[in-house]
């Protein structure tokens, strides 16, 4: 059958030989890419912005070396070094504490690569937003008795949230996007499998403009979550204009 | 040698921020039911021995006992002193109730919550009973109806009645006034100390900083006057602004009035 003579909902089909199915699957793929790599980098962001405001000369040095590489790197340049120098050394690792020979997850890899990504840009926002809490309020947590991990997890946290949300908000858009950059090292995401589809049919505009719609309709739920996020972490602050 | 009597007693207390040292040698004891006021000028150290108390600054030298238990200090290797003993600061901070001049309640929490945070995670309080006497005690201090909204909408005298609110729920052994009436607009200062007066009559341990000398002279058993980070002249109220005996004290009751 030419290729012409198949209609777009032919070609959109989510049966083979339609294509739905295949673009829906690496819609998924890079919805858990963009979830995974997030919040590994929220994680990180917490320890490194933790570590950059409390930790001793040491540990500083070491998350500053963290953040000024990782942002200096394009993140292309970044995956590429991680995914394939970093798997490479992974599996040396664990052959020479005789594992043997180990086939590295592609899913995982990439969540790691997209987290230490955003993990550089997290630790920013929000040591920002921690230093932007009035110390009084983290001084009466200290004041009543609270210990350390108890102040960052009752105060601390939750009073910087308001400052943090705007920055992690257009993180969270990044790596939606950063997804896509994970196509170099075939992982088989929205914008690897738009190519084949679109390869394979010479349907290239409706390909695009599908995967372009998925992508776009990703970040529209988006933001109507983070309105309620940012309502809710904004809940004691007096509005101003 | 320690008296379980003695809700706070201090021994000479020192602190130095690098070469200026701010307190020269404190010694001051509280018996329960004691109500101290602290006075003197701006830069006297009212506030810094205020903290040192509860350990927000580390004295440089000197202790501090809570209800006949001294807090274990050690020297942190730089000419200063630093706890020994995390868990023991945390618990007797727990139990020292401090009101701050800024309130400092924590601002994603209602007033409730701001309330009962204290007693449920660090005293573990079970969550329904803290509520219960959290609203005793909001009842009390007249924000009952206030408990579900948060302080940034309030009046800096209703924040400062839902701070001592705080400081109530925690049935303190001591409580710890830093100047609570110097941010507060002019007409809102009677309400926060109309507050402050009723616990003083009920016989609550407490050291008040602060530049309300009427109340002071009112409410506290016993003044403090603090000059260039020593005691210049102590006794009760009657005596020390009625016969102040320093020339300094005179000054500055004078200057106040």
């Amino acid at each position: 059958m030419a290729a012409a003579s198949q209609s777009v909902f032919d070609l959109l089909a989510y049966d083979a030989p339609g294509w739905g199915g295949v673009m829906l699957g690496g819609f998924y793929m890079s919805l858990k890419l963009a979830f995974g790599g997030y919040f590994l980098g929220l994680a990180i962001g917490i320890g490194g912005a933790c570590g950059k405001l409390y930790g001793g000369p040491l540990i500083r040095d070491l998350m500053e070396i963290y953040t000024t590489l990782i942002r200096a790197v394009p993140d292309l340049v970044l995956m590429l070094l991680l995914y394939y120098a970093g798997t490479d050394a992974l599996s040396q690792l664990l052959a020479l504490m005789g594992y043997g020979a180990v086939d590295i997850n592609a899913l995982m890899a990439g969540i790691f690569v997209i987290g230490a990504v955003q993990g550089a840009y997290s630790t920013e926002v929000l040591r920002g937003a921690i230093k932007a809490v009035p110390v009084g309020q983290i001084e009466a947590a200290r004041a009543y008795g609270m210990s350390p991990l108890m102040v960052l997890r009752r105060v601390t946290l939750p009073a910087m949230l308001p400052h943090a949300i705007p920055g992690l908000a257009n993180l969270w858009m990044i790596a939606t996007k950063d997804t896509a950059l994970l196509a170099v090292i075939g992982l088989s995401e929205l914008t690897l499998v738009t190519r084949q589809a679109a390869g394979s049919t010479k349907a290239y505009m409706l390909f695009f403009l599908a995967a372009g719609a998925l992508y776009l309709a990703l970040t529209l739920v988006s933001n109507v979550v983070i309105r309620l996020i940012e309502k809710r972490a904004r809940r004691g602050l007096v509005r101003t204009a | 040698m320690t008296d379980p009597q003695e809700a706070i007693r201090v021994t000479d207390l020192h602190k130095r921020f690098g070469p200026l040292e701010v307190l020269k040698g404190i010694s001051l004891t509280a018996k329960q039911g004691d109500v101290i006021a602290i006075i003197g000028g701006s830069g006297s150290g009212k506030s810094t021995f205020l903290r040192c108390i509860n350990l927000l600054e580390l004295p440089t030298a000197g202790s501090v006992a809570v209800h006949g238990e001294t807090i274990d200090m050690k020297t942190d290797g730089q000419g200063g002193l630093m706890p020994a003993n995390r868990k023991q600061v945390e618990r007797i901070r727990s139990r020292l109730a401090m009101v701050f001049q800024s309130f400092n309640l924590w601002q994603h929490m209602t007033v409730l919550g701001n309330v009962i945070e204290v007693p449920i995670h660090v005293l573990g309080v079970p969550r329904d009973q803290a509520i219960a006497t959290a609203e005793t005690i909001l009842k009390r201090v007249g924000l009952f109806e206030k408990r579900d909204v948060y302080p940034s909408f309030l009046s800096g005298g209703q924040q400062q009645r839902a701070a001592i609110a705080r400081a109530l729920a925690v049935q303190p052994l001591a409580m710890l006034f830093d100047e609570p009436t110097s941010a507060l607009d002019p007409e809102l200062v009677g309400e926060v100390l109309s507050v402050i007066g009723d616990l003083a009559r009920e016989k609550r341990t407490m050291l008040l900083v602060t530049h309300e000398m009427k109340f002071a002279r009112e409410v506290s058993n016993h003044v403090v006057f603090l000059h260039n980070g020593l005691i210049e002249e102590q006794g009760p109220p009657e005596q020390v602004f009625g016969a102040p005996k320093s020339e300094r004290l005179k000054k500055f009751i004078s200057s106040i009035h």
